[in-house]
């Protein structure tokens, strides 16, 4: 830095390619501004301009998206940021997952008597902090986009002032997300002090050259362990799991699907982008623990939702377990020898956008049988009978469960195969080993989900009818699923040219 | 005679961010009260902070210095959301502790 600025002067933007952003945030302050000035708008309208605006958000990515095909992935805003194909992806994932969760919520809270601008304005900017953490390529920038994505989340879960379980989920959630937070952010300090910049590809070219003063392994170390324990926290890596149960069963369950989908892809992006681009030169050393971790997390995410009795705490523990299927990926990008070390990072970006339409639509199915049940939880005993109730819900449920459990012909299956592929390509033969079995361990909680649907029978004989939103929300996604389960090449052609991260 | 400085250096405050890091890790771990629990992890912050401007000094760069601002800002959003939630909860009941936040558990 000079000693003397003479004046100011700002980064150049690029307002079109930041043009998502600002979409969701004018959405937001919409919600917010002219939400508090008028009466009560009439039902369902608030969800419907969320997602109509997470809609715009999404075309103007398409855009990006076509822009990024013709000429390149570049920087933003003086580095700040990456436009490119992975944050892209993400974000068109985030973005759907904004539109379909708010479609859900505008149902459940018109069932709860509550409909309220505030929950679709703080979808919205947890949707801006998730796109910021996805392209992020600058760690400080990285924390920003955490908190304003974790903040939201916060008020989400604490949501539903009625309920007792939803504050403390609430309260729950947030010492814990602040206890991670602090500890990233140590980690981005001790990085910063090993390296001098905090902007991701500086910090690779930083560690790469080796005339630069001496450096010091020990504090580089110790941040980057510090980070992987920020997001651990952040993404529900076994042993950072504790809190997930509590807090996905005592949200108000839209939330909860919000944060299982938009809420683990930023995080898990993140993460993917932060080891990938700023560390690469020391895969030798995160790659083992990355190792470690991701085992831990699939067997005691698949072992541990054996015996749960609630839905939506299974559900919580299977989330735990597709994010150590994602972070076999991120296990892959640490072979930097093998040739095919780039497989990685494609069965990533798969992954999360079909994990993203495949959770929204299991939770949004929750949302409708919990509302109806009678004390409003999501038992075990509220999905009984529902395959002779509802017989079109129970098949989507069906089709859901399946594609998690990753049978053919879903998009769990295309998911979990190319993360397999890719570290068996690697000869990471253990982790694989290792996600096949987790995978058909996790199969049976889907099952006993399955069997209560269909082979018990009903304790109340009405019929749970589906509100039109939730119905649109739901047939998205089970469509979503079974496309890309019947023609995986439609996603795979445009991901197939992903390895290269912006960097310049 | 043992002949030693005590000027100050960068290093004595990364040990003593270090230092005050451990106390707000341990505070949360140990302590039941939420609002104690939030103070150890502002003070958690804090130590960051002072890790960056330490660190900003040795490295003679502005940036570690500016980054504090940023980290205040979330740090002070994070009251705001953090005070809000435990005053909600204390309009349902009378007092807040992590023993009493057991309705979730399975």
């Amino acid at each position: 830095m000079n000693d003397q600025i003479p004046e100011f002067v700002g980064p150049a933007i690029d307002w079109f390619s930041v043009s998502p952003l600002i979409v969701l945030l004018g959405g937001a302050l919409l919600l917010l501004l002219v939400g508090s000035l008028t009466p009560q708008w009439r039902r369902g309208w608030y969800g419907l301009v969320s997602a109509l605006t997470a809609g715009a958000a999404i075309v103007l990515s398409i855009f990006l998206w076509r822009d990024v095909s013709s000429s390149g992935a570049k920087l933003l805003v003086g580095g700040a940021l990456a436009l490119d194909h992975f944050a892209l992806l993400a974000s068109i994932a985030i973005c759907s997952a904004v539109l379909l969760v708010s479609l859900v919520t505008s149902d459940y809270l018109a069932g709860e008597n509550s409909d309220m601008p505030e929950i679709y304005a703080l979808y919205l900017t947890a949707a801006i902090g998730g796109i910021v953490m996805v392209a992020a390529n600058d760690l400080i920038v990285l924390f920003l986009g955490l908190e304003t994505l974790s903040l939201s989340l916060y008020l989400l879960a604490a949501s539903n002032r009625k309920r007792t379980e939803s504050q403390e989920a609430g309260l729950k959630y947030f010492i814990l997300g602040g206890f991670a937070s602090a500890f990233f952010l140590y980690g981005v300090a001790l990085t910063y002090g090993a390296t001098g910049t905090t902007r991701l590809v500086d910090i690779n070219s930083s560690l790469n050259s080796y005339i630069t003063v001496p450096r010091n392994d020990t504090l580089l170390l110790v941040g980057v362990g510090l980070m992987l324990v920020g997001f651990g926290f952040k993404v529900s890596l076994v042993p950072f799991q504790a809190w997930t149960p509590d807090v996905y069963q005592g949200s108000p369950t839209p939330v909860t699907g919000f944060m299982a989908s938009a809420g683990k892809v930023a995080a898990l992006v993140a993460l993917v982008r932060v080891f990938v681009t700023a560390f690469p030169s020391r895969a030798d050393d995160w790659g083992p623990a990355v190792f470690i971790l991701s085992a831990l997390t699939l067997v005691i995410g698949s072992v541990v939702a054996v015996v749960q009795t609630d839905v939506k705490r299974m559900l919580a523990y299977s989330s735990i377990s597709h994010a150590g299927f994602i972070l076999v990926g991120l296990e892959v990008s640490s072979h930097r020898s093998s040739p095919n070390v780039g497989d990685g990072l494609t069965a990533i970006a798969v992954y999360v956008v079909l994990y993203a339409a495949l959770v929204v639509g299991t939770f949004s199915v929750v949302t409708v049988v919990a509302q109806k049940s009678s004390d409003g939880a999501a038992s075990l005993d509220a999905f009984k009978g529902i395959g002779k109730n509802n017989p079109v819900l129970a098949l989507a449920m069906t089709v859901l469960l399946l594609a998690q459990a990753g049978v053919p012909l879903t998009s769990g299956f295309v998911a979990k195969f190319g993360v397999i592929q890719a570290a068996i390509n690697v000869g990471s033969y253990e982790l694989a080993v290792v996600a096949m079995v987790c995978a058909v361990i996790a199969a049976f909680v889907y099952l006993r989900i399955m069997v209560s649907m269909w082979l018990s029978d009903s304790t109340s004989s009405e019929s749970a009818k589906v509100p039109l939103f939730s119905t649109i929300a739901i047939a998205i996604a089970v469509a979503v699923t079974l496309v890309i389960g019947v023609l995986p090449s439609l996603l795979l052609d445009l991901t197939s040219n992903f390895t290269q991260l912006a960097s310049k | 005679m043992i002949a030693f400085s005590l000027v100050p250096t960068a290093s004595w405050y990364l040990v003593l961010s270090a230092v005050l890091f451990g106390i707000g890790t341990f505070g949360v771990l140990v302590r039941r009260n939420p609002l104690v629990m939030f103070m150890c992890i502002e003070l958690m912050l804090n130590a960051v902070n002072l890790s960056f401007v330490s660190l900003a000094r040795k490295l003679d760069d502005i940036n570690g210095q500016t980054i504090v601002f940023f980290v205040m800002v979330v740090a002070a959003a994070e009251v705001v959301v953090g005070l809000g939630i435990i005053v909600a909860i204390m309009r349902n009941r009378n007092s807040v502790t992590a023993d009493d936040l057991v309705e979730l558990k399975g």
